[in-house]
């Protein structure tokens, strides 16, 4: 009998020293895996620095350490016409960002709260026009902004129009948001006197910060890449360009040699103001991408 | 084939289980249909009812209406500007003015167009101009417009006789709210309500006008496109008109020819690596990024906000930049060959973008690079959620972290991100700017080419698409049928996973 116990206590602990071992393997394995996922994840944004700081060739290198370190790349940035493309998608990215916000923040409001005749058949019509792919639009709507006198050098007007006139088409995340707040605090207010109007402004829309950043956020950082469209309404203008299409024409086959250097500068410049922005409010973002997951 | 009962069905092997689910699907796919079938007769039959119904009750409303409700039918408004609602009223009239002005001045020409788009092409340098000392070209019809304009006058149209059909009912509903002794609602009333009761119509207004411009209007044209050869050498104004050409390009893209000469090769070649790119780029992605959640939320692991920040970071940087340097680090020239050779691992450049099956496979690759990050945020907040009762009492019953994984986290993680994985799905099915930015579709599969335009093997449908449309021939007609099948192959996904979704929660909800 106390052999048997004696026995018990032996196995149990060895299990238990087994245990701990095994979880101390299996987080070192974890650290591993992390830190060189870490490096796999922000070399190529360390290159793209260091390249950009790169003085004695102006072309793709098979090495990463400049072997002169300048700022003539950041220089001559200003010699091209990369600032009027710099100010074209800043100008864009502000404006879309206010007016789209507006229009999905309406749609999905409207379609979260309230119950009228044909709503189903909008989201579901909606839903179907989403599965069309977007691009083919791109032929009639650049005919059409050339009728207007919307492209080349006068492209952006044209492009903030096309971002957002159909943003009203993809309200799901934030329609699963409003989903979320109870409408108990809707029907509260009404018993009181309020309106709709004044339901939405004081009670709504305070609730909803979160999701407001999130819309802006998400806005705001689009047009920074949006790179087809762009290129298509501004057809070969330079001045016409956004900052993804003036730099994808560095890269061409016949500007890479004397542009590469400058295209990580130019890349620098983009993606830090705009990454800054990204990590500052990166608590709503990520609020939003679950939720929106969740939701479907 | 034989029935089980339940007590039958649990007592059979996993295999013999999992064959006659598939069976049952297969043969399930029938009995599918047939409800489409039915359901189509019902809407069908439903339609015809409601048709028939408007019908009537606007010969009823003729014959129960006094002069004012009589005389709305042929001048819109003018019941309510009678009764005293005068904004609706006004409303009403201005629509109906507006229409018959447009339609004299401008509809009736492009309807007239519409079914020629156009009878009299440019005249190329057939007039001689005196001023220039030059023969110059002579404008007449441009198809695109009368295309164009052609449908938006359908469309308005259509909104007339709903405008219309709406004022019947209007004067139908203030003839009984009159006839029972209650007030009519005056315009001040209206305007308050689109504040309060119809507040919805103010915040649809404006999204729902721009949807249809700049969506519907155009989808429908460019759908339209497909029956016409509109393409760069007929482009409807400046070369030459384009006409209807009814089904033909549905035929050339039909038809097959052996040796990869035709659209339909080229089509089912391009549809084929589109799925297989979307299948992997959507589970790696998935299961890659659930496990490095996992990793991260683990007890013990420390630092979890700096891991994250650094995953984040991909999300942060626009894709163009990212995926263009990335592009270049992985060329022939680039980073990572140097490096190698540096180091002296390899003799040759690896073929990154130049082997059509190293390009393909670099790319999944590489998008689970740009992909990871997304997943792991979707699935942290997901995973934490998971019960943890759940967890702790299948260990104290002995399961390994694996079947706890196989068991309980990865069936609930399919139960709520089920409609996700089919967004995120067709969402890659037309992730244009992954393949554009990496390789721009290359390396160039001259087979497939030789039919239609430069294709590459890492072509997507809808790069394919966009090649159409802005190479050297511009075949709109053929873009725009591309377009047509991608939705066509969308709707069909969507459609099965959606009628399969219900039993995979049925079986698996655990809770």
């Amino acid at each position: 009998m106390r052999e048997k116990t004696k026995d018990l206590n032996h196995s149990s602990m060895k299990r238990h020293i087994g245990i701990k071992a095994q979880t101390h393997i299996s987080n070192t394995a974890i650290y591993v895996i992390l830190v060189v996922m870490s490096i796999v994840w922000l070399l190529p944004f360390v290159f793209i620095v260091l390249q950009s700081f790169r003085v004695e060739s102006t072309y793709p290198v098979g090495y990463v350490v400049p072997q002169k370190w300048g700022l003539d790349n950041y220089i001559n940035l200003g010699k091209t016409d990369f600032w009027h493309w710099y100010l074209n998608t800043f100008i864009a990215a502000l404006a879309t960002a206010v007016l789209q916000t507006v229009i999905v923040l309406c749609m999905s409001y409207t379609l979260s709260r309230f119950r009228f005749n044909g709503r189903k058949a909008l989201m579901k019509f909606i839903l179907i026009l989403g599965m069309f792919p977007g691009m083919l639009t791109m032929i009639i709507l650049y005919r059409v902004l050339a009728d207007l006198g919307l492209t080349q050098q006068n492209a952006l007007p044209g492009l903030i129009l096309v971002y957002v006139a159909s943003s009203g088409m993809g309200y799901y995340v934030s329609k699963g948001f409003f989903d979320t707040i109870p409408k108990s605090l809707d029907e509260a207010a009404r018993i009181d006197g309020a309106t709709r109007a004044q339901v939405l402004y004081k009670i709504i829309l305070p609730l909803a910060k979160p999701i407001v950043i999130y819309t802006i956020l998400t806005a705001f950082m689009a047009p920074w890449g949006d790179f087809v469209f762009a290129r298509y309404v501004a057809m070969g203008t330079p001045s016409g360009y956004n900052v993804a299409v003036g730099l994808y024409s560095w890269l061409t086959i016949d500007q890479i040699n004397s542009r590469y250097t400058m295209f990580c500068a130019g890349g620098v410049c983009v993606a830090v103001p705009v990454a800054i922005l990204f990590m500052c409010l990166q608590k709503y973002y990520v609020s939003g991408v679950t939720g929106g997951a969740v939701k479907g | 084939m034989k029935q089980y009962s339940d007590l039958e069905y649990l007592k059979l092997s996993k295999w013999h289980r999992f064959i006659l689910k598939i069976a049952n699907f297969f043969l399930g796919i029938p009995m599918w249909f047939a409800h489409l079938g039915i359901k189509i007769w019902t809407y069908i039959k439903k339609f015809g009812i409601a048709v028939k119904d408007t019908f009537v009750d606007i010969y009823e409303t003729f014959q129960n209406g006094d002069y004012k409700t009589r005389i709305s039918f042929f001048i819109m408004g003018f019941g309510s500007l009678a009764r005293g609602q005068i904004l609706r009223g006004i409303l009403f009239l201005l629509f109906e003015l507006v229409f018959i002005f447009y339609m004299i001045f401008a509809g009736a020409h492009w309807l007239s167009l519409l079914p020629s788009l156009g009878k009299e092409g440019p005249e190329l340098n057939s007039h001689y101009d005196p001023n220039l000392d030059a023969y110059v070209t002579v404008y007449h019809d441009n198809s695109f417009k009368i295309l164009l304009y052609g449908v938006l006058t359908i469309f308005f149209i259509i909104a007339l006789i709903y405008t219309w059909r709406l004022n019947i009912k209007q004067n139908k509903i203030s003839q009984q709210i009159l006839a029972s002794g209650k007030p009519l609602k005056r315009t001040k009333d209206d305007l308050r309500s689109l504040v309060d009761e119809q507040f919805h119509k103010t915040l649809l207004a404006l999204p729902t006008l721009g949807i249809f411009m700049f969506t519907v209007l155009p989808m429908v044209f460019m759908i339209l496109v497909a029956f016409t050869n509109y393409d760069g050498a007929h482009n409807g104004f400046s070369n030459s008109l384009f006409h209807w050409v009814g089904l033909d390009n549905f035929k050339t893209m039909l038809t097959w020819t052996s040796g990869g000469n035709s659209y339909s090769a080229a089509f089912g070649e391009i549809l084929v690596w589109t799925l297989i790119w979307a299948f992997f780029a959507t589970f790696t992605n998935y299961f890659l990024g659930m496990f490095v959640a996992m990793m991260i939320n683990k007890k013990g692991i420390r630092l979890k906000k700096m891991w994250r920040m650094i995953l984040i970071l991909t999300i942060a940087i626009p894709q163009f930049i990212s995926l263009l340097y990335v592009s270049k680090m992985f060329a022939v020239n680039g980073i990572i060959n140097g490096t190698l050779m540096k180091w002296g691992w390899i003799q040759e450049p690896l073929p990154f973008w130049t082997n059509p099956t190293w390009a393909r496979v670099t790319v999944i690759i590489i998008n689970i690079w740009i992909g990871i990050p997304y997943l792991m945020l979707i699935t942290t907040g997901i995973l934490m959620n998971i019960p943890a009762d759940l967890l702790e009492s299948a260990k104290i019953d002995g399961a390994n972290a694996f079947q706890q994984y196989t068991k309980i986290t990865l069936p609930y993680m399919l139960f709520i991100t089920g409609p996700y994985l089919l967004t995120s799905f067709t969402a890659n099915m037309n992730n244009f700017n992954v393949i554009y930015l990496l390789t721009a579709g290359g390396p160039a599969n001259s087979a497939a080419s030789s039919a239609a335009g430069s294709v590459g093997f890492t072509d997507l449908l809808i790069t394919w698409l966009f090649k159409i449309t802005t190479g050297a021939e511009s075949q709109y007609y053929m873009a725009s049928i591309i377009g047509i099948l991608v939705f066509v192959v969308v709707a069909l996904i969507s459609l099965i996973v959606y009628s399969v979704l219900p039993s995979v929660k049925n079986e698996e909800d655990f809770q």
